[in-house]
């Protein structure tokens, strides 16, 4: 159901439902959202990666550190765009939760949609500006352009929590959500050269990890850290992600009416 | 029509299939009826009867397929936001945020609907009293009993001063002395004036809170009417209700039906019984045929009985 005009701060109303709730529950995400990142960059970036030595080729000439954190900084931050999203969403969906109570009131499915992206949208970047403020604190950044890595991250994040969420409220129950996490996000994590070069890997399975969008969100995140972006790479990394997270989107959107308002 | 507050004419509802082989599924099928001010109005079947999708249809979260709804005058294509701020609902499930507080639970729903903080402090402390929740403002929803959280569901439904109310279910599953408390404070809303709309299948529910109703089945209407009107045109005054031993049951029928003309005689799993102007007379007949229930029950008719004339069917199976 559609009306023409839509009132404003109808968004805002959801946006500030999702805070109240968050108060009571922020213990359940904080550890794996920001405290597990950090403790990845610490434990693999300064620790394991000394064993590493900087001479390696693959790496670009820089310490395993600074080609690792600002990878793992796209990672963690796709992690979280798909945790403030699909258990959330698929949980807020079920009757007798905050969406159906939300759109038997004055607001649309639309209104409940923008207000949840919003918050899922801050809740990327203050992961993205917790896991930065200790990359920076480890110096490795060495460019004036490291200042955009915390929007691309933030981007990278984004860009997986539309249409996860699309997909999220479609769902009759919260078990996907595991095989989600375990067949998608856990091989994205590992192998989009995160951990390592992907010029490591086999050339055909080089043009595959091209293909995914977290590949795109590290060597967005990876090259502006180290100065060593370009237009055209920066513009296609930023392209891809950004027309990722609107067809996730326009998706939501239908996905919303459909089904909170059968 | 100024005292019309809602009308459907030939409402269709059809959900399309779960998978390409299933047929969709039409759950409400061309159903009119009118609704006005200050009335409450009841929506009566068993499960699947189509009443909670007509609820849905009212409420504005679920377009019609087919048919012309107006509610408040407007158009739920074109005008839900509008309609829902002027309408509340309580849900079956009370859909609470359980791990918030009443109070919270009250002020996001304002905020929902554009209050102020303020107004929303104002008001909720008129309707914790009205919920019979004011020492409970402060605690969380899960540490209240059912009866508690279906009260809240009532209070937060009213916090944008609705002029109807639409409850789904509004005393399924709770004990009766709860049931009875409800049953009061939704009496005093009709008091004030708010327009009533509730689905039920309880029979006694439907007697003590509405002054009209529909039974609905399959998705159709079958009757309407008063509930004393609905009981006069399909039932009796009395109904006498025989149990027999195991076994005995169809032989007693065979023998009622032979020898009790103009009665209607129905037949449970579990018993018989007999519609009749007069209960007692009809318990002596049936000593008089010879026959030995181990219980006999005379009562008032009630709309269970209506709806099993309607239907054939008992209502909560």
């Amino acid at each position: 159901m559609t009306t023409a005009a839509a009132p404003r701060g109808m968004a805002l109303r959801f946006y500030r439902y999702c805070w109240l709730h968050y108060r009571r529950n922020w213990k359940g995400t904080i550890v794996i959202s920001v405290a597990n990142p950090l403790l990845f960059l610490i434990a693999i970036g300064a620790g394991l990666g000394t064993l590493v030595g900087s001479d390696v080729a693959a790496l670009g000439g820089v310490s395993y550190l600074a080609f690792f954190a600002p990878g793992m900084l796209a990672a963690a931050s796709m992690q979280n765009g798909m945790i403030e999203s699909a258990f959330p969403v698929s949980y807020h969906r079920m009757p007798g939760r905050a969406y159906p109570v939300a759109v038997a009131t004055p607001l649309e499915p639309v209104d409940v949609l923008n207000g949840h992206a919003l918050f899922m949208a801050v809740k990327v970047v203050i992961g993205a500006a917790a896991f930065c403020t200790v990359m920076f604190a480890f110096g490795v950044a060495t460019s004036p352009l490291a200042a955009l890595v915390l929007p691309a991250a933030a981007l990278t994040g984004f860009a997986f929590a539309m249409p996860v969420t699309a997909w999220a409220v479609t769902l009759p129950d919260v078990r996907p959500v595991q095989t989600l996490f375990k067949w998608v996000v856990m091989p994205l994590y590992l192998f989009s050269g995160t951990f390592f070069a992907t010029t490591q890997l086999p050339e055909a399975a080089q043009h595959l990890v091209a293909l995914t969008p977290l590949w795109h969100g590290v060597e967005l995140c990876r090259t502006l850290t180290l100065g060593t972006a370009t237009w055209a790479g920066s513009l296609t990394h930023t392209a891809y992600l950004s027309a990722m997270a609107l067809a996730g989107y326009l998706l939501a959107r239908r996905n919303f009416r459909r089904h909170l308002h059968p | 029509m100024s005292d019309v507050i809602a009308q459907a004419t030939g409402l269709v509802k059809t959900y399309p299939p779960r998978d390409k082989r299933a047929a969709p599924f039409t759950a409400v099928d061309g159903i009119d009826f009118t609704l006005h001010r200050g009335e409450a109005f009841g929506f009566l079947g068993p499960n699947g009867a189509g009443k909670s999708s007509t609820m849905r249809m009212l409420a504005c979260v679920s377009p019609p397929t087919a048919g012309t709804l107006r509610v408040l005058g407007l158009d739920p294509a074109t005008d839900g936001r509008r309609i829902r701020a002027r309408i509340g609902v309580v849900p079956q499930d009370d859909a609470l945020d359980t791990e918030l507080s009443v109070r919270e639970n009250l002020l996001i729903y304002g905020r929902y609907f554009g209050l102020s903080t303020d107004v929303i402090d104002q008001r909720a402390t008129g309707l914790l009293d009205f919920a019979q929740l004011s020492d409970k403002a402060a605690e969380r929803v899960d540490a209240l009993s059912g009866g508690m959280r279906r009260r809240l569901t009532i209070a937060r439904s009213l916090i944008n001063e609705p002029e109807m109310l639409l409850l789904d279910e509004p005393t399924t599953g709770l004990d009766p002395q709860a049931r009875h408390v409800l049953w009061d404070r939704l009496f005093r809303l009709k008091q004030q004036g708010v327009t009533l709309v509730l689905t039920t299948h309880y029979m006694d529910e439907a007697e003590q809170l509405c002054d009209r109703l529909v039974v609905m089945d399959g998705g159709k209407i079958v009757a309407q009417g008063s509930p004393a009107e609905l009981i006069a045109a399909h039932a009796t005054r009395e109904v006498l209700e025989l149990r027999f031993g195991i076994g005995e049951q169809a032989a007693a029928l065979d023998k009622l039906r032979q020898a009790v003309t103009g009665d209607r005689i129905e037949e449970l799993p579990d018993r018989l019984l007999w519609y009749t102007a007069e209960g007692d007379a009809a318990l002596a007949a049936a000593h008089t045929l010879g026959l030995a229930p181990v219980t006999a029950l005379v009562r008032r008719s009630s709309l269970e009985d209506v709806f099993l004339a309607l239907t054939g069917r008992t209502l909560v199976d």
